[in-house]
């Protein structure tokens, strides 16, 4: 019951109240870059929860069975990047096979979630926090992954009315995105001290 | 975002080819950096450590500095490297020449400035996945000479260090009164609290770029 808890209470507050988005701006490029439709910022958040999740569980495996306690823990960052490359690669090639539309869709955007930040930062987040259990480092993979697919949905979402408003000149585009997201930011920090 | 990168540096290429002399061409590929290709204002790459150590100036020069020794050695390697490499395995061999020089930064850091090490935490690492050095390895040093690489890795490093003090200043004013933690507004000032807080940094960031739309459509103009 009490594994259950902190379980339930790390997945919630990587979810909402340490959202990666929102709260350390970690992948803030897709957040920007993709959110313009609706149903391609879903797509990316999906595949964004599945790298983030294998990425998340294979790094903390790599750091905990090998690295930890021996001189090799200088190449810390070389074998995070990677897994993360090759998760990536593993991503594409089975999208490529099974679902060659939304493939195509994806574009370039798909060998580009390497170097999305969200993905690295967290496997260093876990590595920060001292997460000595896999299971819970699991969690908190997957769960930044769905905080991650909610934020940008949400964006695409506001994005998308956007389009129908009276924006002035010289704030379309990036500008105006940046300072929507500055209030979702202000909206979420009203979460903040939720849990613990 | 990033593809469009890719397009401004290629005809300045071109163009020397049709007679520029060399001087003004690495002149350009300085100048290009610090304000027409500036990474942050122009070509929107780099957002993640833009925003989130700007909150004062002292983590964005050492970010800044630290992007610079980063880029510096990426690019040098990438553009020695560049008649060896294998299409579909660039990107890879890009990553990991980059993550080698951020170990070393980040460990220089810890070494010798662990406090600021500290304040950094994991942005230092997050080095790796800054679009900023992927994106001049892909569209300048993996197709130019060595001194054009150096170069454009100076100028594009400055232009960024530059977007980020100016941000990191206008935020530490507003939310403390201080630049370089050395007071200079009046006693009454009230802090604003919320730009030291990620809607600040959101928030600067966007009305900044809409200062830089209307500045550009008005020299546009004349």
């Amino acid at each position: 019951m009490d594994t259950l808890n902190i379980l339930l209470m790390g997945f919630i507050s990587i979810v909402i109240i340490n959202n990666l988005v929102f709260t350390k701006f970690l992948g803030i490029c897709p957040y920007l870059g993709v959110s313009g439709r609706i149903d391609m910022a879903f797509g990316m958040g999906l595949a964004v929860t599945f790298v983030v999740t294998l990425s998340g569980t294979l790094t903390w495996l790599i750091d905990h069975l090998i690295l930890l306690g021996t001189p090799l823990e200088v190449t810390r960052y070389v074998c995070f990047i990677l897994v993360i490359a090759g998760a990536v690669q593993l991503v594409e090639m089975y999208l490529r096979k099974f679902f060659p539309v939304l493939y195509e869709s994806f574009g370039i955007f798909l060998p580009l979630i390497t170097t999305n930040c969200a993905i690295l930062g967290l496997c260093l987040f876990i590595n920060l926090w001292g997460i000595d259990n896999l299971l819970e480092a699991v969690v908190l993979s997957f769960g930044a992954g769905i905080g991650f697919t909610m934020a940008i949905c949400i964006m695409a979402g506001i994005r998308e009315n956007l389009n129908l408003a009276d924006v002035p000149q010289c704030l379309k585009g990036a500008p105006i995105t940046l300072i929507t997201a500055g209030l979702l930011t202000l909206a979420f920090m009203g979460f903040a001290g939720m849990i613990r | 975002m990033a593809n469009n990168a890719q397009t401004p540096l290629e005809t300045q290429g071109k163009k020397s080819l049709t007679g520029q002399t060399t001087t003004s061409l690495y002149k350009q590929t300085l100048l290009a950096g610090l304000w027409r290709e500036n990474p942050v204002f122009r070509l929107l790459l780099g957002m993640c450590p833009t925003l989130a150590v700007t909150a004062a100036v002292k983590p964005a020069l050492t970010m800044g500095l630290s992007v610079i020794f980063v880029l510096l050695c990426s690019n040098i390697v990438v553009s020695l490297m560049r008649k060896l490499l294998k299409p579909h395995l660039r990107i890879l061999m890009f990553t990991l020449t980059i993550a080698t020089f951020v170990t070393i930064a980040d460990l220089f850091l810890k070494a010798f400035v662990p406090r600021m090490s500290e304040t950094l935490g994991p942005y230092v690492p997050l080095i790796i996945v800054n679009c900023i050095i992927i994106c001049r390895a892909e569209a300048c040093a993996s197709k130019n000479t060595l001194v054009v690489s150096i170069i454009d890795a100076l100028g594009m490093g400055a232009g960024f260090t530059l977007t980020l003090c100016v941000l990191a200043g206008i935020r530490e004013i507003l939310s403390t009164g201080a630049v370089w933690e050395v007071n200079i507004l009046p006693a009454g000032f009230v802090p604003w609290a919320a730009m030291s807080m990620p809607v600040g940094a959101f928030i600067t960031l966007g009305l900044l770029l809409g200062l830089v739309n209307v500045t550009t459509k008005r020299n546009a103009k004349t």
